[in-house]
């Protein structure tokens, strides 16, 4: 079980510009700032725009030339004016020079354009195909899960990458630039090249002698960085609660911890990433003092034109940019690296509900149900569900009883599919729930949970969210049948108030009308109902009762049944214990064999609930 | 941007001819909105703030500001070291080859001179990356910590309004935001500044005319950076918005995969995600647009007014009015103007990504919560602990929309007893009890402990004496112990003991693997609903408060449960005043009085058996709990 360990560290939080890292599951390797894995996958996604990525490169490799070419016009423009050895007049190399620089503009401005605009695209292509796949990916891993975590892949490291991508383009750019003015030098004058290029290899050993030292600092710095947001997170998210046990105080002590530990640690990298810049500027004045030296003695030696000399220097200054971007770049690329792991990491979740190439559209007016010796868990070895058989004809209602962790819900969630059955098979209409597209699975079987989930939007956006073609008075009728018309037509717009974030203005009571509302919009041939427990007032109960029966009219309906009354009013009951099926049958026929339904009623609770759970073994599995 | 004095009216008149030519350049920005979004006096005022934070670190930004300025000189000192080589090597050219040892001497001095000024130059900027950077974080930090404390200030009326995401992104995007400014932007300003003034003025003295051409493209690229600052503040603030708007949407689908797969809404899930993400996409190319477009025309510039120094200096020279080698310093001077003119769109767009960051940052650091503490308000110290509301009305809404409610609430309740509230939903009884530990003000009338005005008190002290639990039931995401600790965090183990015991949630505590020191949460145990409940229930008695309220916290406990629960917390609350919030009739008909809420108001008031005679509302609602068996409850 991996997916335990998914989020990895604690403290990671939603979000951070600087993703979270895992030292438990990434590894140093990762640290190694290049993987070629993650190289490789990620070319996949840049594969649609090769064209528009061999576009770009092209007019990157112009854009170097004119760079490259501009101080040779200087030279020649120099060297007219001196006379000596001059090829060009002063005027040709100015005029040349002025070509030069609009080429430069123009090509300078498409490399920037449109790199920046590929690394966007691959960049919004990547987060859409994590968002795809999340939606694909089994319920078992979402469960297990959070949140934020999740937020915090789809957008801290995306971030990461695409600043990555951004600053990549002049990367590029600078690599290619470094290559041309070392060809340049080269072919101007080979000797005083080389003589000066004698820097380069003391810089690849100054930063041999560098990285290994500070890449632990680097670490930690981007460590800190993302437990310091994902203690924000924690705590806005739970600022209610943090408020109403006075905790402010205490918890501003320990974000402040958390804060000066990043303080530092992103002080202590900021210093291990200043000392490189003394010895890049250092490198350069040696390689201008080679070539005021060396070249200086040949120009009087009269080996070498002035202007040469003058071109080296502009070159040697041009040279060490590149250079010194690039050492940032390194930081940059780090994080994309370790951000590009963790993005590939959630595109590895493995789907393991696909449809089959040969699924067949599921379209009955008034399917069946049949449950055929069915078991089921969501650990291995840990079964929930134990060899259940039971068939529902069209049209009918069942009631599901039994206490928390009986199975109730695994039995609803196994009928839309949202779990594989280890055995047996679940059958909708005689097909086999594998058998059948997804899509017309869902549009068959809808669901009514317990905790109604609203989403940001209007209340009419909420009610026809299964159906967004349903017109206004569509959902207007829907509310009216399940009396929730009332309600909102006191909200300040009707049914165009916003909803607040997860309908937090609402009561809980009336977020459950409107997923009733919701359901009924969505018309499915089979309804699925997770009864509310006690969350609805008797009166709203006695509304919601008969809007249930408006619901269950010509619909094949499963209701995991908390009150009496939904339960008499089923064509059959299931009486569920431990994940196997006690007894079922009508009110009347249960009632008269005499067994733990009928001691149940007997009892006259209310609420089924209450005797069963009671029970021992009654929080066994707990989960809801 | 009005204009309240005659005196402003030439700069308001400017920023509007200027917001109009704005609008006409802003291209796929759209019109009206986006005049108004474009405000020139925030961009200052905005930046200011920011540095305004930084000038708490005088020393820090002297020393950044100071090595700034020297490893500037140094730039501006090596092309005339190189002009002098140059020339050197030119005039001794023409001499002949007659002193060529002194020639060389005077190289290596040069060289020397090279070198020593490079390493010093690095140095200096070593120290300015350095402490520029050591401010930058100082600042964030101070702004991370000033967040962070506003936001656990501020009331629940704006918690209630705010979406947690956005204040997440704004926690830390639009903080990494301002952060980026200062290191980044800052010191390429000032070094830019500096470089451009010394600069500028050494070739005005060698040359004016020369200095003119060299300095020519300066105008250009200061109008175009202010047009583009603008117009990329703009697109930043939009940019940022939509991907607000992006991160709800993805949020909101994982939170609510469940009802996404129950409605197979995973097309239109995709369809609201490419929404969002196309317009963020849309927002993000026009940004790439205007960066770009704006740095391949300052760097026209810029190497026009090189041309102009080449033709112009080489005729110059030609004609003996000036030598090669200063030529070279003017060119070489350029060269290293190349790299911050560069930079000067990482500036701009920096400078704007910073004032939309810290108009978000500090719009919430403005806010003040509107439940605050009089100045010098004593702690609240209860001797008995007696709640009593006077006609206490209350509205969430401001103003014209305000609706009410909460109207002409009047109760006590005394130590040892329990006040019951019923009512349909959103009939005000939550309201109610959010009051109490005055998570909002009351509009009318006003709550007392004791007699004592909850609002003259610390906030502190309050809610250390009411006790709230609720029906939705956060947890974090640590230990069992912790968690029931969270108002008491010193509190040891066995102090918690009791409370759980009552809370009924003790054993199967117990029972768990690591007991209360197994995790809670993503990774570690899942808890129902109905244990979540009753771990909150212990969260709240732990500190032991006086008073006590109920706010439907045993909705998702059964029956059975509940019963022992109650047995259990009514000998915990023996000297406590309760109130007991709940549709379950059965939990408040032992109530001492039970109030009837409906539409903001009380409709009835009694104890079960008056208002079981009264024949209202409450007879109904007890007739149908106990009516659906057939039977008498």
């Amino acid at each position: 079980m991996t997916m335990g360990d998914f989020g990895g560290g604690r403290g990671g939080g939603p979000g951070g510009g600087q993703g979270v890292l895992h030292q438990g599951m990434i590894g140093e390797d990762i640290f190694s700032a290049f993987d070629t894995r993650i190289i490789r996958r990620f070319f996949g996604f840049v594969r649609p725009y090769r064209w528009s990525l061999a576009g770009t490169l092209l007019v990157v490799v112009i854009f170097v030339a004119s760079q490259v070419a501009i101080p040779i016009a200087i030279r020649e423009a120099v060297d007219g004016v001196v006379g000596t050895g001059a090829r060009l007049s002063l005027e040709t190399a100015v005029v040349l020079f002025v070509v030069l620089i609009g080429v430069n503009a123009v090509t300078g401005f498409l490399t920037e354009f449109c790199a920046a605009r590929l690394a966007q695209r691959v960049i919004f292509d990547l987060r859409r195909a994590m968002f795809a796949h999340l939606q694909d990916v089994s319920l078992t891993f979402l469960d297990q899960t959070h949140v934020g975590r999740l937020m915090s892949r789809l957008q801290g490291d995306v971030n990461a990458l695409q600043e990555f991508l951004e600053t990549s383009v002049s990367a590029i750019g600078d690599a290619v630039l470094l290559v041309g003015i070392i060809v340049v030098l080269l072919a101007m004058n080979t000797h005083l090249a080389l003589l000066t290029l004698v820097v380069l290899p003391a810089l690849v050993a100054v930063r041999a002698v560098w990285l290994p030292r500070v890449k632990d600092t680097f670490r930690r710095a981007r460590d800190a960085s993302s437990i310091v947001n994902g203690a924000l997170a924690d705590n806005i998210n739970g600022i209610r609660t943090v408020q109403e046990a006075r905790r402010e105080a205490a918890n501003f002590a320990d974000f402040k911890a958390k804060a000066d530990q990043n303080f530092e640690a992103q002080i202590a990298s900021s210093r291990a990433a200043q000392v490189m810049v003394p010895t890049v500027d250092l490198l350069t004045g040696v390689a201008q003092a080679v070539v005021v030296v060396v070249g200086g003695g040949e120009v009087l030696g009269g080996s070498l034109d002035v202007g040469v000399m003058v071109a080296f220097i502009f070159y040697v200054q041009r040279f060490f940019d590149p250079i010194r971007t690039l050492s940032q770049q390194y930081t940059v690329m780090q994080r994309a690296m370790a951000a590009g792991y963790r993005i590939f990491e959630v595109l590895d979740v493995p789907v393991s509900i696909r449809e089959r190439t040969d699924a067949v559209t599921l379209d009955l007016r008034e399917p069946s149900i049949e449950f055929d010796h069915v078991t089921f868990g969501y650990k291995p070895g840990q079964p929930v569900l134990h060899d259940i058989s039971f068939t529902i004809e069209p049209g009918q209602t069942v009631a599901l009883v039994g206490p928390t962790g009986s199975g109730k819900t695994s039995v609803t969630a196994l009928l839309h599919r949202f779990y594989e059955v280890w055995q047996g098979a679940v059958r909708i209409g005689g097909h086999d729930v594998r058998d059948v597209t997804l899509d017309s699975l869902g549009r068959t079987v809808t669901m009514v949970l317990q905790e109604p989930f609203l989403f940001t939007g209007t209340v009419l956006e909420n009610i026809r969210y299964a159906r967004t073609t349903a017109s206004r008075d569509e959902v207007i009728a829907a509310a009216k049948s399940v009396c929730a018309h009332d309600f909102i037509m006191s909200l300040p717009q009707g049914y165009d108030t916003p909803l607040g974030q997860r309908g937090q203005n609402l009561s809980i009571g009336q977020r459950q009308l409107l997923s009733f509302a919701r359901a009924l919009v969505a018309d499915p041939r089979i309804l699925v109902l997770d009864e509310a427990t006690a969350s609805v007032d008797s009166l709203t109960e006695l509304d919601l009762q008969e809007a249930l029966k408006v619901l269950r009219r010509g619909r094949t309906s499963v209701i995991i049944a908390h009150r009496l009354a939904t339960v008499r009013d089923a064509d059959r009951i299931i009486v569920l214990t431990a994940g196997r099926i006690v007894e079922h049958g009508s009110h009347d026929q249960l009632v008269a064999a005499g067994g733990l339904y009928a001691d149940l009623y007997l009892k006259c609770h209310s609420s089924f609930d209450e005797v069963i759970a009671g029970e021992p073994g009654g929080y066994s599995g707990s989960r809801s | 941007m009005t204009a309240t004095d005659t005196t402003s009216d030439l700069p308001a008149a400017a920023f509007d001819w200027i917001n109009l030519w704005v609008k006409r350049l802003q291209g796929p920005l759209g019109d009206v909105r986006a005049a108004q979004a474009i405000d020139l006096v925030s961009m200052p005022r905005i930046l200011g703030r920011i540095l305004a934070i930084a000038a708490h670190h005088p020393r820090a930004l002297v020393l950044a500001v100071g090595a700034t300025l020297g490893s500037t000189l140094f730039s501006i000192a090596m092309p005339r070291l190189l002009g002098h080589a140059v020339d050197q090597a030119h005039i001794l050219l023409k001499a002949g080859a007659a002193n060529a040892k002194d020639a060389g001497t005077a190289l290596a001095v040069t060289a020397a001179l090279l070198i020593g000024a490079a390493a010093l130059r690095g140095l200096l900027q070593m120290v300015s990356g350095f402490q520029g950077e050591w401010i930058a974080q100082k600042v964030s930090y101070e702004l991370r910590l000033a967040f962070f404390d506003k936001l656990q200030r501020l009331d629940f009326g704006f918690h209630d309004r705010a979406h947690s995401g956005d204040l997440i992104t704004r926690g830390m995007l639009d903080l990494e935001g301002t952060r980026a400014f200062i290191e980044n932007g800052l010191q390429r300003i000032v070094a830019l500044t500096l470089l451009l003034t010394f600069g500028s003025s050494m070739l005005i003295a060698s040359d004016p005319l020369m200095a003119a051409l060299a300095l020519s493209f300066v105008p250009f690229v200061v109008w175009r950076a202010t047009r583009s600052g603008l117009l990329l503040r703009l697109t930043w603030t939009r940019l940022q918005e939509q991907m607000s708007l992006l991160t709800r949407a993805m949020e909101e689908n994982l939170q609510g995969m469940r009802v996404v797969r129950a409605f197979s809404a995973r097309a239109f899930e995709l369809v609201k995600f490419d929404h969002a993400g196309d317009a963020a996409l849309r927002y993000a190319n026009h940004r790439i647009f205007l960066r770009s477009g704006s740095i391949s025309l300052m760097n026209a510039a810029f190497h026009l007014s090189m041309a102009a120094v080449l033709w112009v200096g080489g005729h110059r020279v030609q004609q003996g009015l000036m030598t090669i080698g200063q030529l070279t310093e003017f060119l070489s001077f350029m060269m290293i103007l190349q790299l911050p003119v560069r930079q000067i769109n990482m500036i701009v767009n920096t400078s704007a990504r910073a004032t939309s960051s810290g108009v978000r940052l500090f719009h919430i650091l403005d806010q003040e919560p509107t439940v605050r503490e009089k100045p010098g308000a004593p702690d609240l110290q209860p001797v008995r602990g007696v709640l009593r509301f006077t006609d206490v009305h209350f509205s969430y809404g401001k103003g014209a929309e305000a609706r009410t409610d909460l109207a002409g609430i009047s109760f006590e309740v005394a130590p040892g007893r329990t006040l019951g509230i019923v009512g349909p939903p959103g009939a005000g009884k939550s309201t109610l009890a959010h009051l109490i530990p005055r998570y909002y003000d009351v509009s009318g009338g006003a709550i007392t402990i004791d007699g004592i005005d909850i609002r003259d008190v610390t906030l502190d002290s309050l809610r250390r004496v009411v006790g709230m639990v609720h029906q939705d039931v956060f947890l974090f995401d640590d230990t069992v112990a912790a968690n029931v600790a969270y108002a008491e965090p010193d509190a040891e183990e066995a102090r918690l003991i009791p409370a759980t015991t009552t809370a009924q949630i003790h054993d199967y505590l117990a029972s768990l693997p690591q007991t209360y020191q197994t995790r809670i949460g993503e990774r570690g145990v899942m808890l129902s609903g109905g244990q979540r409940q009753r771990l909150s229930i212990a969260r709240s008695i732990v500190p032991d408060p006086l008073i006590l309220v109920f706010d439907d916290a045993t909705s998702a406990v059964d029956a059975g449960t509940e019963h022992r629960l109650r047995q259990a917390l009514l000998e915990a609350t023996r000297t406590k005043a309760v109130l007991i919030i709940s549709h379950r009739l059965s939990s408040l008909r032992h109530a001492d009085e039970i109030i009837v809420l409906d539409r903001s108001r009380v409709i009835e008031r009694g104890n079960h058996n008056a208002l079981l005679a009264l024949g209202g509302y409450y007879h109904e609602l007890y007739h149908l709990q106990s009516g659906s068996g057939g039977v008498r409850a």
